[in-house]
């Protein structure tokens, strides 16, 4: 059990100091990088409970796609201007007092919230967390995600559906005078229509593209 | 004691797997170089060693004495922890390759949603090491890799979902049991042949190498690299080839199963026919780098998302419905 301790306070050690350098740190691609960090270390944890299935998904889908996101978003900013430039200047320091106040209601609505929590009696009591062996993590899973749960799960699948549509339909534009490729046109080229043979009188010349 | 014992144990099998593929890594590369040479009727590296078989390891020793330059504008600490990651995330992702019934270092329960993470973790070594070194065609390079990437996992997390439909556990030991009547390669053909162009794409490979096109971006995210970290970026995206192959031989062409089940096959070692399957797969990989000419990055984006994605999607409902219609459904 000494292990198992060791490696989960290594672990949650890392996850709160990488998840308190995402905020502290003026390079906004060393911030993503400590978020990464810090996902990586709390599917650590997903799996040091057992809970393997949504540990790795966490690691595909939030680290593998959703921070490579961020990343591509803040990289494209100049390197050389990458100072967060907050805390030094004058003009801006406006905004810390004002973002004090919202953190702190956030943080006692959050501490309101979770003290008036009511739990399960049977969740309280330590035995439920044996994990059976013989079911996987990912089948037990599946079998409430697709039975008890189906029309949450279908609607949060419509829910994300829509919001996929809605950033298409706010960011695409039409724009005019844009060159594209018709791959069609491209390989369905033949030799007769793409070399023309011309006889071409000495001294002369002949006119091509008019 | 007994934690220190076992310790041991580990860091003794961890370290029988990992110099077998750091040599083979070295051994694939001088392969990967004389089909390369053969295709095109030259000879390739063969001075080194009998057939040029060391030619890896000459120049491996060249990468070690050469001088690390570190330019002075890049961001140090991400510079140098780039070919790191990529190189360690290559390797860890063998550890739960089973090579035999029972053979494997970590026989995890979702080994194939592991290999999956460690993949597309391995973007990162490419996006940090084109970050850091603060030029102009790292950067352009990262970024085309990093978007490559990301758009042939998708294909690849779905021909996944096909194999796993017909097996029904994120094993790999079980998913190459599930083959003993019949290799996925023969009901799930056209998956496999979209999942050998994805993980072309997915490694950096010829015709899909646009992030490191030297006509246009000299040698993308690896331009500013020398000496040892440059060696390291190059073993970890061969390691990763290596990879993909045993991952396709695990997926589709039955892992260490042997072909055929009867007398004289059935007495080689599981090992060596999944060794056998890799090198047939990297024998492919070496024969279309030297085939096929580089795609346009628009024609590589059209292909992944409007070709490859909608293809698997409808063969994984394809496949669902067969299996339901059928009643072939895998129970627990």
């Amino acid at each position: 059990m000494a292990a198992h301790a060791i490696f989960f306070y290594f672990f949650s050690i890392v996850a709160v100091i990488s998840a308190i350098m995402v905020t502290v740190s003026k390079n906004t691609v060393h911030s993503v990088f400590f978020l990464i960090l810090d996902f990586i270390s709390i599917s650590c944890l997903f799996i040091m409970i057992g809970a393997e299935f949504l540990g790795m998904i966490m690691l595909i889908v939030y680290v593998g796609a959703v921070a490579v996101l961020f990343l591509f978003v803040v990289m494209m900013l100049n390197v050389a201007q990458q100072q967060n430039q907050w805390f030094n200047s004058k003009e801006n320091s406006g905004h810390i007092p004002i973002g004090l106040i919202i953190s702190t209601i956030i943080f006692f609505e959050l501490i309101i919230v979770v003290g008036g929590w009511k739990y399960k009696p049977e969740l309280l009591s330590p035995n439920i967390t044996k994990i059976s062996d013989e079911i996987s993590n990912t089948h037990s899973l599946g079998q409430i995600l697709y039975t008890d749960y189906i029309h949450v799960f279908q609607i949060s699948g419509m829910i994300l559906l829509i919001a996929m549509i809605g950033a298409i339909v706010l960011t695409f534009r039409q724009r005019e005078g844009v060159k594209t490729q018709s791959y069609l046109k491209q390989i369905s080229r033949e030799r007769s229509e793409g070399i023309e043979v011309l006889e071409v009188p000495s001294n002369k010349g002949v006119k091509i593209d008019d | 004691m007994e934690y220190i014992n076992l310790v041991f144990e580990e860091v003794y099998k961890i370290f029988f797997l990992l110099v077998p593929v750091l040599v083979s890594v070295a051994m694939i590369v001088w392969l990967d170089r004389r089909v390369w040479a053969f295709v095109q009727k030259r000879q390739g590296p063969n001075v080194v060693g009998p057939f040029g078989l060391l030619q890896s390891l000459a120049d491996a020793l060249k990468y070690i004495f050469k001088e690390i330059i570190i330019p002075a504008s890049s961001n140090k600490i991400i510079f140098i922890l780039a070919p790191i990651i990529t190189m360690t995330l290559a390797l860890i992702a063998w550890a739960v390759i089973p090579f035999g019934e029972n053979q494997v270092l970590a026989n995890i329960n979702v080994g194939i949603l592991y290999i999956f993470a460690v993949s597309s973790l391995g973007v990162y070594g490419i996006i940090m090491g084109g970050w850091a070194s603060n030029s102009k065609y790292p950067f352009l390079g990262s970024i085309r890799s990093a978007a490559q990437m990301v758009s042939y996992e998708v294909s690849i997390g779905i021909i996944i979902i096909n194999v796993l439909l017909c097996v029904g556990s994120l094993n790999l030991s079980d998913i190459v049991l599930a083959q003993q009547n019949i290799w996925f390669i023969i009901p799930l053909f056209p998956m496999f042949v979209i999942f050998f162009i994805s993980s072309l794409a997915e490694t950096n490979r010829p015709p899909f190498d646009l992030p490191e096109a030297e006509a246009e971006l000299v040698a993308g995210y690896q331009t500013e690299y020398s000496g040892m970290m440059y060696a390291m970026f190059w073993l970890g995206e061969y390691a990763n080839i290596l990879l993909m192959c045993a991952l396709g031989s695990i997926l589709f062409l039955g892992g260490w199963l042997s072909p055929v089940d009867l007398y004289p096959f059935n007495l080689i070692p599981g090992a060596v026919w999944l060794i056998f399957k890799i090198l047939l797969l990297f024998f492919l990989f070496a024969l279309v780098k030297a085939v096929v000419p580089r795609y346009r990055y628009d024609q590589l984006m059209r292909l992944g998302w409007k070709i490859f994605l909608p293809l698997s999607l409808t063969y994984v409902i394809l496949t669902a419905s067969y299996l339901f219609y059928f009643n072939l459904l895998p129970t627990i």
